[in-house]
């Protein structure tokens, strides 16, 4: 699906059925450097299942126009003025890392307008090494090697994809390098530079499901207690066998959690 | 601070796509050898199909011990995912079935397998696929060729049987300057001596059944895709970039990025054309998989010693190896193959065909028949065998004559196998020298 925001076109995969605002909608949000198709699986599966599906592509990300936003507050209420361009009143949002910082932030700026959140391989605050963030800066390609070595837990490094005869590693470095020069820049900055959200919490009235990788080396499930404390209403799992890229390394086990967490009567999420 | 290591390629060889059984404990890839995998409940039956949930269905699409090989060869390749199929030459097809509809045009290098060449030459056109022949060396020859109906361009590493290099950084640059992706035909070097998508390619296919499996036992094909390949941007494939009515109008570069061949290859090729491979072949072929670094150094140890002897044994005209100064592509072998140009080459054995008779009945260790890659070490007379079907034209431009002899180097002692060669030279000369003189 093609809309404008902001005077530019943006893409989301609809889950290849036509969007329908009305039924009860789930928009997906993307890591940094990354676009709507880490979410195939998901995305699909919610579609074919009765649920309005937009798994977008952020600004100047996969097959969007524009330039790359520079913050999560920006990214957050960028968001918010997609659901009014695709005629959104209300909806779940789901998350991944810099993504799952973006509708975290959006459930604290918009409260009335999200009914549930799901965070996956959330941190907060979400600290990038200098290394990796000098990297991108300057388009080296170890930055791509950096997410995805880092990304990737032990057990994913040697493959064992649960989606047929496709190497994880390999996928995940093309992804990256299909972004734009300075997108992963600008992302893991927005990232590194989100310090309020612990703040931000409190202004979360919504459910707030999270999920962790057991492995994950980029938001460590022992980080994770100051922002659980943080929330009104918020609940953890934890995936065994898993690093920071849930949906590649365990798609069904991610799958079956966001089942659980959204196929929910519509005034619960 | 240094970029992290991914796992090195001795490791990803016995390592990539396998975790041990969760079921067993088998340290082992397993051979699960079944037609179709239990759903656990209908809703997962119908996600299955409808890929909203990964996972097994029928071993024609996929199957637990093939997926294993594909990752590990992805993996090795550096790709983003591969297919198992029944044997090279379904490899290819598939490659060409995914991406070129009739009334499309191929470009290929003319130094090819034969069954390659028979393949382009004579089958595909029946199906409205014609192909261009063109010199590897020849830059210049595959531009030129380019139409606007072309939708591949195509070559192996190491031309058969004549060793030609092809120069993969040029001719992918030709490809993509025309919005054409380049298929590499890679079985005779293996990801252990070259990994084409590093210069440029972006599809791979092996004949599995030589070096990857390396021990004559299973015929078998991989198709890798590099990923790498816009697609979308190129204009020229709506099989990837358009909805596709036999998938629930699924349009692969929507769904599955940089992953859209190889997912159309699976879901269209392997569904339709159902040239799939067995996991008992799969199991063998990972068998071989596991010792790739270790053979193919050895292979190539054994190669050279034998070249050079040939090389200096005076009943032999020529010996065609690009690690010799005298090959024509001597100095592009030394930047796209350092680690060795492989263990098949082919030699000019003074006293036509007459002398490469006897030679071949006379060899003790060298068997005669027709494969290359083997832990053994294999002849044969590519005139009279694998390109019979050439033309004498074809035949003189893939540079294959009369005296041809083409050996594929394997893993014995190097000196039985010099004996062996040095022992039928001499028989061979025998008959030659007694001849009546014309």
């Amino acid at each position: 699906m093609n809309l404008v925001v902001d005077g530019h076109d943006v893409y989301a995969y609809t889950g290849a059925k036509e969007f329908q605002a009305t039924r009860d909608p789930l928009l997906f949000v993307h890591g940094g450097g990354l676009d709507h198709t880490v979410w195939l699986l998901q995305s699909r599966y919610f579609a074919h299942h009765g649920r309005g599906v937009m798994a977008v592509d952020l600004p100047a990300h996969g097959k969007s126009g524009g330039v790359a936003l520079t913050s999560i507050a920006e990214m957050a209420d960028w968001v918010v003025r997609l659901m009014d361009a695709a005629g959104v009143e209300t909806a779940a949002l789901i998350g991944h890392s810099m993504g799952a910082l973006v509708v975290h932030e959006a459930a604290a700026r918009h409260p009335g307008r999200i009914r549930c959140i799901a965070t996956l391989g959330i941190s907060v605050p979400m600290p990038v090494t200098d290394a990796l963030l000098s990297a991108a800066k300057a388009n080296e390609h170890d930055a791509f090697d950096m997410v995805n070595v880092w990304g990737h837990g032990p057990r994913a490094q040697m493959g064992g994809n649960q989606v047929p005869g496709m190497w994880m590693i390999g996928s995940g470095v093309r992804l990256l390098e299909r972004s734009a020069p300075r997108v992963l820049y600008a992302d893991l900055n927005a990232c590194n530079e989100y310090r309020d959200g612990l703040a931000s919490s409190a202004l979360i009235t919504c459910p707030v499901h999270v999920i962790l990788g057991r492995d994950d080396r980029m938001s460590p499930v022992k980080a994770v207690q100051p922002l659980l404390d943080s929330l009104a209403d918020g609940r953890v799992t934890v995936i065994e066998d898993c690093g920071h890229m849930l949906m590649a390394e365990k798609p069904g086990e991610v799958l079956d959690l966001l089942i659980a967490a959204l196929n929910v009567p519509m005034h619960f999420c | 601070m240094a970029s992290p290591d991914y796992p090195r390629f001795d490791t990803l060889s016995l390592h990539a796509g396998q975790q041990p059984d969760t079921a067993t404990g088998a340290r082992a890839t397993p051979i699960y050898q079944t037609t179709s995998f239990v759903f656990p409940d209908t809703d997962t039956a119908a996600a299955l199909f409808n890929a909203e949930r990964a996972g097994h269905v029928y071993s024609r699409i996929s199957n637990p011990t093939n997926a294993v090989l594909e990752e590990r060869i992805s993996a090795l390749e550096g790709g983003v995912g591969a297919i198992c199929t029944a044997s090279g030459q379904a490899a290819m097809h598939l490659a060409i079935a995914t991406i070129v509809d009739a009334g499309s045009h191929i470009v290929s290098s003319r130094s090819l397998y034969g069954g390659s060449h028979n393949l382009l030459a004579y089958t595909m056109p029946r199906f409205g696929i014609e192909t261009t022949f063109v010199d590897p060396r020849d830059r210049d020859a595959f531009e030129d060729a380019i139409r606007p109906e072309t939708r591949l361009v195509f070559g192996e590493i190491l031309g058969n049987p004549g060793l030609d290099v092809l120069d993969v950084e040029a001719i992918s640059r030709v490809a993509h300057d025309a919005g054409l992706p380049l298929l590499i035909d890679s079985t005779f070097t293996t990801p252990y001596l070259c990994r084409p998508f590093n210069h440029g390619a972006d599809l791979v296919f092996h004949s599995a059944t030589k070096f990857l499996g390396g021990h004559g036992i299973a015929i078998g094909g991989l198709l890798v895709d590099s990923g790498r390949f816009d697609w979308e941007a190129s204009g020229k494939f709506p099989t990837l970039t358009e909805p596709y009515p036999g998938f629930h109008n699924l349009d692969f570069v929507e769904e599955y990025g940089p992953a859209a061949f190889i997912m159309r290859a699976r879901k269209e090729g392997a569904r339709d054309f159902g040239a799939c491979m067995s996991p008992t072949t799969a199991f063998h072929i990972l068998q071989g998989v596991e010792t790739l670094p270790l053979r193919m150094q050895r292979h190539v140890e054994n190669t050279r010693k034998v070249v050079a002897f040939l090389d200096a044994h005076d009943a032999v005209d020529w010996v065609g190896y690009p690690e010799l100064a005298s090959h024509p592509d001597h100095e592009l072998a030394k930047t796209l193959l350092p680690r060795g140009c492989g263990a098949v080459f082919s030699f000019g054995l003074k006293g036509g065909r007459p002398a490469g008779r006897r030679f071949i009945e006379t060899l003790r260790i060298f068997s005669h028949l027709a494969n290359v890659g083997d832990a053994k070490s294999l002849v044969i007379h590519p005139a009279s065998t694998t390109h019979h079907r050439m033309d004498a034209k074809a035949l003189e431009a893939a540079g294959i004559t009369e005296g041809t002899v083409r050996l594929s180097i394997g893993l014995e002692d190097p000196v039985d196998l010099i004996d062996d060669l040095s022992q039928a030279i001499k028989a061979s000369q025998r008959i030659r020298a007694s001849e009546p003189a014309s």
